[in-house]
């Protein structure tokens, strides 16, 4: 009677214990489900788009919804735009940062710092767009635009990017905010990076009579060159997909502009302003189009970046 | 004894040549670390020059835009007095509903990749494809959730708006649990097999049990995230001007926010930096704690 007893309960145990494995595979199972159901429901919306305007649909400058033509360039040129200005002015600050953090702040100041920069981080996305409308924009368009008008608008072959009204939104302030939001990510990637490099290589080269410069020149940067160029691409990901923020400051006009400080349009600030308003078929499906174009560059971004991460890991563990 | 001499003399010659070349080299070399130190402080100044600044305008603006209507009255028509009340509450109970459908879910896989994660393929493609979704665009999360949840019930609705946070919730949690479930010593783990538990009372009582104050911080910093997120309530959850249930259309912080700042109202935009002004805040401190938990947890270790 015991023994029966016992053996049920080892089988009841055995049970649970395949019940739960089997459940924990299901929501690993779930998450890779996500992926491919959002890749499959935006073909899905966007198949009549696609029919309809075919190849033709990413070259494509019109962005018409009265009498229904559409097409995509505009909005992927605001977009790759505005993240190609973020890079350029978020990656040397964010190494700039990851630097000092590294290899120049006291002890003492780089818990705060850490801290101060990982808040920049925290704020959301839409407080961002605010700032830039009301505080950055005017303040930008009043005192630097005007200057840059007038001083580098002549300028041979560059000269036609900084041409146009000083109205301080357009593509080149939603750039520099996307910069500002994305410094926190790069420069935090890259400050973990810079910690996995062995002291015993740098100290090597201090000992040769390297400077600080030369250290990270010489050591840190080629060590870690995976590691750097992966965090850039994370941050390239976020600057992509970012849509609170710019929808606020790029003006949002379907009209093509070749200057940097004309109102432009993105990806994500068209879904964000018309999604909800579009009632006509094709006017959605055209939207969701872009939302797959958007989705599948970022996923090409984003898996690179995480591929360049893992090859350091990997490297990090053969020197160890 | 003269030649000697000229012979030294063109020997400190050739070695002040060479020592001034040195000392060219040095110098330049300085100046160059110097210069590019100086480069990176700049840059830290830059970056936290951005943020004091965001922080300053919020606060000022906030400030003077915060009463006690604010949390008292619903959204008001532009010109007439009113609060946030409505946007608040929605914004709570979104936040609610998202954090208590994904936390399980995230928390499940989670162990799954740590516990049985470390053979066969879908522990590592689960792996890779949830860090991708963590940083996927959030606009895209909600034009899926449009597609196959506002489509199919015909209508937006707080419950589509609960949804698209809760999978942005499942990425976050899944990456800190199983962080946090592979700092729990294996020892552990083997002492409670070989007094025979079996593996789902290990993982539950023991396993998770001990890492439990990183899968909090997991999960704070997840509610903190879509707590911030307007762009997948677009076209989920939409906006309302009224108290409504979460099969309605719902008023929510974010879009309330949205919307009233892109308007041309003076008070309306007053309202929107309060309610800015109150996610940054309630954002901030959850991420606050969150690290504050975190590091209890890695010092205790």
């Amino acid at each position: 009677m015991e023994k029966y007893k016992n053996t049920s309960h080892l089988k009841r145990q055995m049970q649970i214990d395949a019940l739960f494995r089997i459940s924990t595979r299901f929501f690993a199972f779930f998450v890779l489900a996500m992926l491919l159901g959002i890749l499959f429901s935006l073909l899905v919306g966007s198949l009549p788009a696609l029919k309809h305007f075919g190849w033709g649909f990413l070259t494509s400058t019109e962005w018409d919804p009265v009498a229904e033509n559409f097409g995509a360039l505009v909005p992927i040129y605001g977009t790759l735009m505005t993240s190609f200005i973020a890079l350029l002015i978020g990656v040397p600050v964010s190494f700039g940062i990851a630097l000092f953090l590294t290899e120049l702040s006291p002890p003492w100041l780089k818990r705060p710092l850490g801290i101060a920069v990982e808040l920049l981080a925290g704020i959301p996305s839409i407080i961002y767009g605010m700032w830039g409308l009301f505080v950055f924009a005017p303040w930008f368009g009043d005192h630097i635009q005007p200057w840059i008008i007038d001083n580098m608008g002549e300028l041979p072959l560059i000269g036609f990017l900084f041409q146009g009204a000083p109205m301080g939104i357009g593509i080149f302030t939603a750039g520099l905010i996307l910069a500002i939001m994305v410094i926190p990510f790069i420069a935090s990637v890259m400050r973990d990076v810079f910690e996995v490099v062995p002291p015993m290589l740098k100290e090597s080269a201090y000992g040769l009579g390297a400077t600080t410069w030369e250290v990270v020149r010489n050591v840190v940067l080629p060590y870690t060159k995976t590691g750097v160029i992966g965090g850039i691409m994370l941050g390239l990901g976020r600057a992509l997909g970012e849509t609170m923020a710019v929808t606020f400051v790029i003006g949002n006009s379907t009209i093509f502009a070749s200057g940097l400080f004309d109102a432009g349009n993105s990806i994500a600030s068209s879904l964000a302003n018309e999604f909800a308003e579009a009632t006509s078929e094709l006017h959605l499906s055209a939207l969701i189009s872009l939302g797959l174009i958007l989705f599948f560059i970022t996923f090409v971004v984003l898996a690179c970046s995480k591929l360049l991460l893992l090859q350091l890991k990997k490297q990090e563990g053969r020197h160890s | 004894m003269e030649q000697s001499l000229t012979r030294t003399g063109k020997a400190n010659a050739v070695k002040d040549k060479s020592f001034s070349r040195n000392n060219m080299v040095y110098r330049k070399r300085r100046l160059i670390n110097i210069f590019n130190m100086g480069a990176s402080t700049l840059a830290m100044v830059f970056g936290l020059f951005w943020l004091f600044w965001i922080l300053w305008t919020l606060l000022r603006f906030g400030i003077e835009g915060m009463s006690t209507e604010v949390f008292t009255q619903i959204t008001p028509p532009p010109g007439s007095q009113g609060g946030l009340a409505n946007a608040i509450v929605g914004s709570l109970q979104m936040t609610f509903f998202g954090t208590l459908i994904g936390t399980p879910i995230g928390i499940l896989a989670g162990v799954y990749l740590a516990e049985y994660g470390n053979r066969g393929w879908l522990a590592p493609a689960t792996r890779f494809i949830n860090d991708i979704l963590l940083s996927a665009p959030s606009i895209v999360i909600g034009l899926f959730i449009y597609e196959v949840y506002v489509i199919s019930v015909g209508h937006f609705s707080g419950w589509a708006g609960s949804l698209a946070l809760s999978l942005l919730v499942i990425p976050v949690v899944v990456r800190t649990t199983e962080n946090m479930l592979r700092l729990v010593p294996n020892s552990l783990r083997e002492a409670a097999i070989a007094l025979g538990a079996p593996q789902w009372k290990v993982t539950m009582y023991v396993t998770l049990r001990s890492a439990k104050a990183g899968v909090i911080t997991g999960i704070l910093l997840a509610v903190a995230r879509i707590s911030g997120e307007t762009a997948p309530l677009l076209f989920t959850a939409l906006n309302n001007q009224f108290w409504s249930d979460m099969n309605q259309p719902m008023a929510n912080l974010p879009i309330v926010i949205f919307q009233f700042a892109m308007s041309p109202y003076e008070d309306w935009h007053r309202l929107a930096w309060a309610g800015a002004l109150l996610i940054t805040l309630s954002v901030l401190t959850l991420n606050i704690v969150a690290r504050w938990m975190g590091r209890q947890k890695t010092q205790s270790h």
